[in-house]
This record gives C-alpha cells, structure tokens and sequence, in this order.
C-alpha cells in the first residue's frame, strides 16, 4: 500500500515537472504563484497550443501570391522567432498575421496585412512589426519620437476654404483604452467594460459636447433611420479585412454611437478601434472643426484619467491603435471638395503625392468619385503632429481650390505646381 | 498482474469501444497514440511497438501524447482521477479577467440551438474549460453568437474543435445534439454503423424520375483538430494523410489529387464544369467559426478518373467523401461509397491513423448535425405533378426525407425537381439511411405514377424513429 502510494506521489512530482518542461517549450510561462500547482493559461483565439510541436516550415503560411506589408517583412527567421511567445492576454503572432494571410491583397493597393491584440503586441512582435511601420511610415524607425501636438491655436488659417468649392469638412480619429485588449481580441466582458466607461465619459459632458448615446443593439427604428439620414450609423464590418482579423465578433453587442445634440461630435463605440472619434460639419471652416476636435478629445482623456483608464499612448509610436496604419496620430483630417477639371488633369495623382495628401471617393476608403466631388486627406500618420496633419490639408485643399479655379478659366497651372512636401 | 498492467488490460478492453466496428480488414488497432486518453504511466514515449512510424509527424504526436496526457494529469491531484477514462478532462485551466456574468452573451434575439441549450449556468460552469488542445467554449459558440439565425431556420449555432470538445462541453453539446437529432440521446444511447452495401434493396430506380444519385458524407483523422481551430501545420497534415492513402487507391477507384494552390486554370475550368470544385466558404455560419482561415492553404479535391467518387479535403470538415453518379442506380452508387470508405480507412490505418469515432456519437465532424453517419443519401428527382400537391411535405416528413432545390441546401427546386434525402443522420445505421431513401424514393415515383394516371395517393403512416 505505502510503496504504491510512493510512487504515485513520485510520478505526480515528475510529470509536474515534465509539464513546466513542456509549457516553457511552448512558451507559456507558467504562473506557479496558484498554489504551486494550477497552472493556467490565458484564452487564444483560433491557433491551438499544438502548432508548436511543428516545425517553423511545416506552420509557416504559404505567401506566395500575397501583397501586403506583412507578406513582404515575414520571414521564417521572423517567424520561427516569434511564433512561441504571447503577449500576456495570450496574442500570438498568429493572431497578428491572420487577416493579411487570409486576405492575399490587390496588386495595386497595399493594406497593412497585421493587426495588434493589445498594447503589449509592438512589444513583443517589433521584430515583425517595426519593419512594417517602417514601410508604412515612410522610413519611421524604431528609435524615433513623434509628436503629439492638440494645441487647435498652432494651425493657421484654415477658416477660409472657399464654402462653394468645400461641401464639408471632418476630422477623425481614434483612441484605445488602457488596460483592455483591442478588437481583434477582446472578449465580451471587455468590451462590454469599455462600453460602460465611454458612456460614463461622455455623459458628463456638456456645453456645446452635451449628446446621447445610442446603443446598436437598443436603438428604436426611429432612431436608427435618422442616424442614417445624418450619415452617422456605422453598420457590422463586411470587408474580410476586418472579420478575417475577429473586429465582428459578437456583433452587435457592445457597439453603439454617441453624438452631441449640434450633431457636430461623434464617437463611434467598439467598431474598428475602442473609440473613433470625429468632428465634422458642412461647410470648409476647418478651423472650427479642429478646434472642437481637440477640446473634445482633451476633455474625454480627462474623464477616462480619472477612471483610471487612459488612453494608450507612448514616444516612439503615439496613440496606439488596432491598424498598425493608425499609429501616431491615427488622425485623418479631410474635406468633400469639388475638383471636377482638377481631378482629370494629367498631374492631379503628381499634386496629392507632393502636398502629402491622398483622395478617395465620397463613400470613404475604396469607393469611387462622384460627380467629381472628393474626399480629400492627409496621407501621414505616424511621424508629424496633429496639428502639423491637418495644416497640410488645410493649405493643400487652398491650393487645389486655386488651381480648380485657374482651370475654370481655362488657364495653366504648371506655375502652381507645389514643391515636395 | 503488476497493478500497472491490470491498468493496461482494463485499458484496453475499454480501448475497443473508441474503435469503429470492423469496417476494415485488420484487428481492431491500439490505437493509443492517437487518442488523448490516459494511457499508461510511462516515461518512455507513448507508442505500440508494432504499428509503424510514418514520420516525425507521428513521434511529436507522441510527445504531444505525453503533454495532453500529463497537463491532465498534473491538473488533478487526486490519484482516482488517474484511473478515470470514461470522461476525458480538459486542458490547463483558462484564467479570465471577467467573471462568467459579465462574458455570458447577448442571445435575446437568437434562434438556434446553442442559444437554446445555453443557460448562464452551463455557460459559467464551462467557460473556464479547455480541451488539451487549448479549445475554449467561447470559440465554440463564436458562430451562433454571431448568426442570430432566422426565426423560420434553426441552425445548430456552435462547432467542435476536436474530439475532445464533444466530451469537455459535453453539458451543452448533449442537449444540442438531443435537439437537434430528434431526441437521440448521447448519455444514454449508442450509435449504429453499418457499411454492407448488400444489405440494400429495391435500390435501382425509374431513369425517368431519377435524374442522379448521390450519397455524402464526412471523415476526420484523430490526432489533428477540426477546421475550427487547426493550424496550417495540422491542416497539411490531414492533406497529407489523406492524399496518401487516396493514391492507394485502385481498379475504378484511381484517381487523382487537385491541390486548390496549385491546380492549373485549365483543370479548374474542367473541375466547375464537373461540378465539383468548392470555393471559399462565403457563408458567415463557417466564416465566423474561422473554418475559412489560411484559405486556400492544404484544400483540394480528389477524384477517381471515372468521376463517380470524389473527396474533398479540408473544406468544412478534414474529408468530405462523396459519391455520385447519373441515373438511379443507387445500389451501385452505395456499393462504391463503401468500399471506396472502407479501402480508404484500411490505407490510413497501414500508416498508422484512424478516423475519429466513438460509440455515443458515430463518427466525429465538426458540426454537431453531421455526427453518426454524417451521410446524406439523394437523388435529384422529377415530381412535376406531386410537386404540386399539398400533401407533398407531409409526406415527406412521415418518410423521415427532406426536400432541397437542386443547387443544395437553401436553393430553390427548378423545373419539379427536387433533391430528396434522409433527414436523420444519428441513432441510425448507414444501410437503415439509405435503405430508408430508397423506399421513400420509391413510393414518391409510385405517388408520381398515379397522379399520371389520374389516380389518388395516399400519405403514408410516419415511419418509427430508432429502433
């Protein structure tokens, strides 16, 4: 009885030693504080702990016939570097690739191809994903600082656009909250907690912010039908570059949108980032526009201080969110402008490219023109300011104005050309 | 008898109730290193000295064996638990930041089993499980947290991701599969397999009502994890495995292996217009499941040169075989499908492998619809006349047959044709399936016939449920 009893326990201490053995081999730290004993891991989403007892050949995607950023940096060297850790709400760098394998990309247009689960994930994969921003920012190195600048008061002019030729402006951007995992990860219970605490912020606004909150999945029919006539309600993600990467998920719990009574300031709750949030109005006072842009955002980061949920945010990469193609800044400052003779002159591609600016239909990204209206952005991200972002557009878009209305008049407009910005 | 091979002898006695019945030629296997049940306490690797080693795949099972055994192991100290094999346990616990209150979903406004079946109690006594492969519940369910579905539709709303899932959640996959397998019970009922294709009868129909016949069905290899949550690396290997032992393959079973990276414009211009080539799944049911990941890595299509046996691989399940052919010969079509099964379930097991089967629930697929036999026995025939009459659906449904238009499921009849087939795929044997198609089929030709000649038909009485 006693030997039998012996060597249970001694088989007992041994395979716990053969488990620690096997959870460092595939990366799991084991957490022994538990007694000593419950060892546990965090959730992952679609890859199973397995993949490691695979070589790094046998688990590496076929990338072939893909473009996209990440196809371009992966290698197996990367790869088979990387592949066993995990960030620590349990993102591996399977997870971070998923949707640019998925999506092999257009030999046209580049996407970004990756996505992060959390903070921690340009941490822990910068091996892959440094090189990426640095293609995507425009040689931005791992040693460099960008800077952050809300100060409304440091752009210049921007309250001129000609209204005739600007039909609306808008500014966007978007923010993540310390201390739960991003989209692509999160679970219901954080997403849910995000929810709670965005619409305790905003609630306590007032003046010119005070608004509503308007919850996907409680809205009325009245209510939904006027939030599409305003343009306002986004709907569940359809492109594969967003489901491939796990953004849909429990669609539509924990999404809404909150917009102020002058239906001026909107904030888009757990779409493709925490909070996206925008200022528009109709009309080219851009000034107006990113003053109220910049106040909002400075009073929402105050309530969530105090909640002691601030935003992600740090030197070398900024404000920190999903698309590593939104870091920085992650501020788009655009306008609806009517270029219908600018848009088919034969440098119209040549002027964006040099003012650092780039045009896309009046649906948003990939949609078309119409009736030679477009929307008109910045192109950077990561790198300059807000405020530095938004004053290109600003002088850009005069710019272009000037030249649409030289060509009215059947004149050139080779002097007008811009400089490399 | 040493305490540890009483251990083995009791082991092993319960082994062959986790191998399907001889539907092949060899002894049933030990089929130990494939399975991730507690097999005997040793420190060497886990193997049967007599099966060969196919790869170096096989020795990291082996050791992959020892961590599913021993993270068991190490997670329950009592040493009862160690002699337990009727239930397997989970992997490592999952740690959470929330509490199951604040993770339970929204299901207000689902309509499909999962919501059904999935109270907040099942939900918080599950959702700190995982399989040994690291599967949670949460990524079960993603797909009926994500498809509502439609109130007139209820569709199953959760997938496996392994074997082991049916046995860790098996608190809400038992009432599931019960619901939607009309009652078949998984705790207290056992599942028949039969593929005697002699057994069949009266199988050769009228070539002027049926147009074609076809029987389906699905296979997974155990030891690899189920589209849901396999990796590339998995995903290849099942490719591997099954190509393999499908170019073993002979006499009017030889075929060939179109891999989806690699087939020419050429063979796939000649695969659509066959019919037989797959394409991504589009449908969010799948998609939301992550079925679709990596695609069109490790997919492709197999079929024999006479174009009367096909297998698709990794699409929504590891192996899709399918057997068909124009006419109404579905004896013949049966006959094939069988021994086309039974020859490809002999070249696995030479190298090692077997198909996923238990005894509760039949052969193991990644949608709780398809366990058992998984098989969908049809025909695509032509009922102008009966397709008219009102009694048609009740008819069918006393035969245990469901109607389809001809492009599959959720498509619409064209021109009174309809594809007809067995609506059972649990509690019921192969032979009973088809055999059961095939007397309905009958009678509907016999109900078509009559109203030809001006006559009236009867609806049959409903046929009895599990025998």
């Amino acid at each position: 009885m006693e030997r039998r009893e012996n060597r249970m326990r001694r088989f007992l201490l041994f395979s716990r030693g053969l488990i620690d053995e096997a959870l460092q081999q595939i990366g799991e730290l084991p957490d022994k504080k538990y007694g000593g004993v419950g060892i546990a891991t965090m959730t992952k989403n679609c890859h199973n702990d397995y993949k490691m007892k695979f070589s790094v050949d046998e688990e590496f995607p076929d990338l072939s016939l893909h473009n996209n950023h990440m196809a371009k940096v992966l290698t197996k060297e990367i790869y088979g570097k990387l592949r066993g850790k995990s960030t620590p709400s349990g993102f591996t760098v399977d997870d971070v690739i998923q949707t640019g394998v998925d999506n092999p990309g257009h030999p046209f247009i580049m996407t970004v191809g990756c996505v992060a689960g959390d903070e921690e994930s340009y941490e822990v994969f910068k091996d892959l994903l440094d090189p990426i921003i640095s293609d995507r920012h425009g040689g931005y190195k791992p040693t460099d600082k960008h800077k952050t600048d809300l100060n409304f008061e440091n752009l210049k002019g921007g309250d001129d656009l000609d209204p005739n030729y600007v039909l609306s402006s808008r500014v966007r951007t978007g923010r993540s909250i310390k201390g739960f995992t991003l989209p692509p990860h999160n679970s219901r219970g954080e997403r849910r907690g995000i929810e709670k605490l965005s619409i305790e912020a905003l609630a306590s606004l007032d003046g010119e912010f005070k608004g509503k909150y308007y919850p996907l999945n409680g809205m009325t029919e009245a209510e939904q039908d006027l939030l599409i006539k305003d343009h306002f309600l986004f709907d569940k993600p359809v492109s594969p570059l967003l489901t491939c990467a796990g953004m849909a998920r429990d669609w539509p719990d924990g999404r809404g949108i909150w917009h102020n009574n002058n239906k001026t300031f909107l904030v888009w709750v757990n779409e493709e980032d925490h909070l996206r949030v925008i200022s528009m109005q109709l009309g080219g006072n851009m000034k107006e526009v990113f003053k109220r842009f910049c106040t909002g955002l400075q009073k929402i980061e105050e309530i969530f201080k105090k909640h002691n949920h601030g935003f992600m945010w740090n030197e070398h990469l900024g404000y920190i969110l999903t698309c590593p193609s939104n870091l920085g800044t992650g501020l788009r400052g655009g306008v609806h402008v009517k270029l219908p003779k600018l848009s088919t002159h034969a440098k119209f591609e040549e002027i964006l490219t040099r003012l650092r600016l780039q045009k896309r239909g009046t649906g948003g990204v990939d949609t078309a023109s119409v009736g030679g209206v477009f929307d008109i952005s910045n192109a950077d991200r990561l790198g300059s300011s807000e405020v530095a972002q938004v004053q290109l557009v600003v002088d850009g878009v005069k710019l272009m104005v000037e030249m649409e209305k030289k060509l009215e008049k059947g004149e050139s407009i080779d002097g007008m050309i811009p400089a490399q910005k | 008898m040493k305490p540890f091979e009483r251990l083995r002898e009791k082991l092993s006695r319960s082994q062959r109730r986790f191998t399907p019945p001889s539907t092949c030629h060899s002894p049933p296997c030990d089929t130990g290193n494939k399975t991730l049940f507690l097999y005997f306490f040793s420190t060497t690797p886990l193997r049967t000295p007599t099966r060969k080693m196919a790869s170096s795949f096989s020795r990291m099972l082996s050791s992959k064996q020892r961590i599913g055994v021993l993270s068991f192991v190490g997670g329950s100290l009592t040493a009862g638990m160690l002699f337990q094999r009727e239930r397997v346990s989970g992997g490592a616990p999952v740690r959470r930041s929330y509490p199951a209150s604040a993770e339970y979903p929204d299901l207000r406004k689902h309509n499909n089993c999962m919501a059904s079946h999935l109270t907040p109690a099942i939900y918080a006594k599950l959702c700190d499980k995982a399989t040994p492969n690291g599967y949670t519940l949460d990524l079960a369910i993603q797909t009926g947290v994500d498809n509502p579905g439609h109130p007139f539709i209820k569709t199953v709303g959760m997938v496996a991701g392994d074997e082991e899932s049916y046995e860790v959640f098996g608190d809400l996959l038992d009432p599931v599969i019960k619901e939607r397998h009309n009652g078949y019970d998984p705790r207290t009922m056992k599942h028949p397999t039969d593929l005697d294709a002699s057994k069949i009868h009266s199988a050769n129909f009228d070539p002027r009502y049926v147009l074609s016949s076809r029987v389906r069905t699905g296979r997974s290899i155990r030891g690899l994890s189920l589209p849901p949550a396999c990796t590339r690396a998995e995903r290849r290997e099942v490719e591997r495995v099954v190509v393999d032992a499908l170019a073993g393959l002979k006499d009017d079973l030889q075929g060939k292996y179109y891999s989806l990276t690699q087939m020419t414009d050429q063979e796939q211009q000649q695969l659509i217009d066959d019919h037989f080539l797959f394409d991504k799944p589009v449908s969010p049911l799948l998609t939301c499941a992550g079925m679709a990941r990596d695609w069109p890595d490790a997919r492709g299509i197999w079929h024999n040169n006479e174009k009367t046996f096909l297998v698709w691989v990794n699409e929504e399940d590891h192996t899709r075989v399918i057997s068909m052919e124009k006419g109404g010969n579905m004896k013949r079509v049966f006959e094939r499908f069988c021994k086309g099964l039974k020859e490809v379930e002999h070249l696995i097991q030479e190298k090692g492998w077997e198909f996923m089967w238990n005894e509760r629930l039949g052969y193991i697929l990644t949608c709780p619809s398809n366990l058992g036999t998984g098989l969908r026995a049809g025909v695509h025939v032509k009922l102008p006349l009966l397709s008219k009459d009102p009694r048609l659906n009740k008819i069918l449904d006393n035969l245990r047959l469901q109607k389809r238009g001809t492009g599959g499921v959720d498509t619409a009849a064209v021109g009174g044709i309809f594809d007809i087939s067995n609506l059972d795929r649990l509690g019921l044997s192969e032979v009973h399936l088809v055999q059961t198609v095939v007397d309905g089929v009958n009678y509907l030709i016999e109900c078509e016939k009559r109203l030809e000649k001006g006559q009236d038909i009867k609806v049959p009485p409903p046929l009895k449920q599990f025998k």
